[in-house]
Formats: structure tokens, sequence, C-alpha cells
């Protein structure tokens, strides 16, 4: 069966990808397109106009930003981001989450701006973003404005993109620098599936007194940290892992469906925080 | 809304008009008639429709024919030279990597753009490239064992080549 008829048109530059979406609002931006199209085959969304902007200058690179960090450019499929030496080096987390992602094939095409934009629970760049402190840099009418990945989310499918504005690129702080953890992750097929349950666990030393970061995927609304979980790793370090998991456990709000319970999922968002703390070095 | 798009299909340059919801696997399929690649899922899920996009594999059904335009796309009837197969090809056939041959045009060219990313795969490197194809007959494998071996011939031959040079 065809996908549902759409005009398609490839923007040049972003003042053209918005004209072109404030001409026909409701239109979709298009990057990698493997969320969108299998929802549009689907009846899910029915955009009458997609807006490529792959060939808009600038989305298709990741730059290095002055502080260490990095911007990685909304175009960029996730194969480049998870080797990209930049990427690897200095923040393997979010190499680590990228690669956990579809399958290889699929990882040449998805954008982790598309990622963060489809706004699944659960996204796997999204809690390596968060543990990261990432910001979103979006476009809009009234120019371009930075939104903190903490408060993207709003509720399953929904950002807080306005209509029509449009993700350029997600800048990765040079703060998050030297963040060492693990994102595990269970899906009943290794390959393509979304996860099951996912958590991030993660500390950052950089001479600083420790931060410990807790990162939640698939087990909530949106994907999530806990705050409270962190806080008293700070304090009382990795002795503190029975009652931290306890915390995430209390803090996430799962949901039963085809890929597993809501009991499952709470029940392994404590011992996967647990193994987390344990592999921490 | 129809667009005039010229793809460079296994090195011969196809120029048609296509409407914008085509996909590129039927565009390669319903107009081009090269029908070695498979649709299956025709979401994303099952890698039977695996394609080179500039050297790079994707999945076809994914990709919209507009998209391709100037492109160059690699199917599994480019692989051949003539009545000499590709490696990949020849090692499917010494493994018995084939059962109903559904799943083998998507696996074959997956591999191909894992080897040339990655000439010396290990096990692991090829069981993670070739985790989003499935394939529900020989049990991966033969499949793996074939891939394993292809990478070992095709970098015997790279060395033969540089010796006669």
């Amino acid at each position: 069966m065809p996908l549902p008829r759409f005009e398609y048109l490839a923007a040049d530059s972003l003042d053209g990808a918005l004209a072109a979406w404030f001409e026909r609002p409701g239109a979709a931006y298009f990057a990698g397109g493997t969320d969108l199209l299998p929802q549009m085959r689907s009846g899910r969304r029915l955009p009458h106009r997609l807006i490529d902007v792959k060939r808009i200058p600038g989305l298709a690179s990741i730059r290095d930003l002055d502080d260490g960090g990095v911007a990685i450019g909304a175009a960029v499929p996730l194969a480049d981001i998870e080797a990209h030496q930049s990427v690897t080096s200095r923040f393997p987390l979010l190499a680590e989450c990228c690669a956990t992602v579809g399958a290889p094939p699929l990882r040449n095409r998805a954008t982790m701006a598309g990622n963060l934009c489809n706004a699944s629970p659960a996204a796997d760049t999204a809690v390596a973003l968060l543990a990261l402190d990432a910001i979103v840099i979006a476009f809009g009418p009234a120019g371009a404005r930075s939104i903190p990945i903490a408060t993207f989310f709003v509720a399953p499918g929904k950002t807080a993109l306005t209509p029509g504005e449009l993700v350029t690129e997600v800048v990765v702080p040079g703060t998050a620098m030297g963040a060492r953890g693990s994102y595990l992750r269970l899906s009943r097929r290794r390959g393509m599936d979304l996860a099951t349950v996912g958590v991030l666990v993660a500390r950052s030393g950089n001479g600083g007194p420790m931060r410990y970061r807790v990162a939640l995927a698939a087990v909530a609304p949106t994907p999530l940290r806990v705050a409270e979980a962190e806080a008293l790793l700070d304090r009382e370090g990795d002795g503190a892992a029975n009652e931290a998991a306890a915390i995430a456990r209390a803090a996430c709000s799962p949901i039963t469906d085809v890929r597993g319970s809501a009991e499952y999922r709470r029940e392994m968002v404590g011992v996967l925080t647990r193994h987390g703390i344990a592999a921490l070095v | 809304m129809r667009t005039l798009i010229t793809v460079r299909v296994n090195g011969l340059s196809e120029t048609q008009e296509v409407e914008s919801n085509r996909t590129l696997l039927e565009f390669l399929r319903d107009d081009l008639n090269l029908t070695g690649t498979k649709e299956g899922c025709n979401e994303g899920e099952c890698g039977a429709c695996m394609v080179l996009v500039n050297g790079r594999a994707v999945n076809a059904c994914l990709v919209l024919a507009v998209e391709a335009d100037g492109a160059a796309v690699t199917t599994i009837e480019g692989l051949a030279d003539g009545a000499h197969l590709h490696p990949l090809q020849r090692a499917f056939l010494a493994h018995s990597a084939v059962q109903c041959g559904f799943c083998t045009p998507g696996m074959i060219i997956t591999a191909v753009g894992l080897l040339k990313e990655n000439p010396r795969p290990t096990e692991a490197d090829v069981r993670q490239a070739l985790s989003g194809s499935l394939c529900r007959c020989t049990g991966y494998r033969q499949i793996i064992d074939a891939v394993l071996e292809a990478a070992d011939a095709i970098r015997a031959e790279a060395a033969v080549q540089e010796v006669a040079r």
C-alpha cells in the first residue's frame, strides 16, 4: 500500500523552511523519516506537506564548541554521531545511547533531533541528553531560542516546541565532559525494538565534587531524571545504591503494554539502577 | 505532485518522474523492475529492502524516491560483475546461508555496507550490523559465517592486487 499523498519540499534555508511551514500549517519537518514515514503509513500522522531539512546549511554537521562541548546539527544521522571523535572521546554516554537506537542501517538515516521531536517515552538518546544537561536549539518566527532538555518533553509525542518551530541543533555543554556510566536497557529483541525499560546511571568527577545522574526511559510519560536519587548519591556515594534504587522505583510511573507489564518495569528500574551504580568506575 | 529525479542505480543513470509519496523501494521494484530488493514489513523492521545509498546501507522503504535525486544507489542486482559473483554472494552459496531467500538480498547488501566501513569485523560486529535484518529460516549461523569468510576473502583479494601492483 502506498504512503498517503503529500507535497514534498526541500528547504535550503531556515527561513525557507519556516515560510513553507506557515504557508501550510500542519506540515511536518522531515529529516531521517524513520518514525514519520511509518506513522504516516499507519495513519497516525497525515501531514499534507513534508519539508525536508537535510539540505539546510549547518544542519548536517557537528561543531566543536569553545567550552569543549559539541553542537550536533538536527539532520546528522545517529550513525555519524556515535562515530564522531568529539562525541566518543568527550561524551561516550551519548555515543552509547545513540548506538542503541534501531539497527545500524536505520541509524544511517535516523537523527537525534528526530528521536527527540518524536518524544517517545522510550527515546534512548533523551536519557543521555538529560544526564548531560543538553540544550535544544529551536528556530521559529521569533528567531532562535534555547530549550533545556529537562523541559523539552511534555507528554508522549508532545514537546515544548511551538507550532512551526524547528529544532536546528542540540548542544551538549563542555561542563558535561568526563561523565562516565552506562545505559542499561532491556528489550525483546536486540536490534530494532524500543526499550522496555532503560536506566542510565552516570557520575562526573572533573576534579570537583562527584555529581550523579540517574535517567529513565520507557517507564513514564516522558524520559525523566530522578533528582532525588541523584541528590542522595551526591551526598552519600555508591553506598546508598539500595536507597537510590528504591527512590527511582517510586519515581517512575510505567504502563503495561506489549513490551512488558507496569509491575515488571517498575521492578526492573530498581534492579537496573542498582546495577548501574555497581558498574560505575 | 510529480518530480523529475535522476538516480544512478547500479552504475546506470535513471531519470524518471515520481510522485512525492513514492518510496525508493517502490521506485526500484515497480518503476525500474529491480525486484531483487524485497518488500517485507514496509516499516523498517525487517531489513528485506536494504540498499546502499551513496555507499551506506539504508531501509529503502523508509526513503522517499525524491530524496534519492542525485544519489548513487546499489541494489543486489548491482553486486555481481557479469557472471562473476561478489565475494559475499559466493560465501552465502558456500555456507548455504540461503533457505527461502527472501531476506538474502537485504542481508548481503547490509553486509556489503558493513565491510566497506569495517573490513575486519568480529562476529559481534557482524551480529550488530545485521541486527535489523530478520531471517526466519537459517537461524543466522550460516549467514554470520558467510559474512566473516567473505571479509577474509575480500581482504585476501585486496592483498593480491596490492602485490600485483
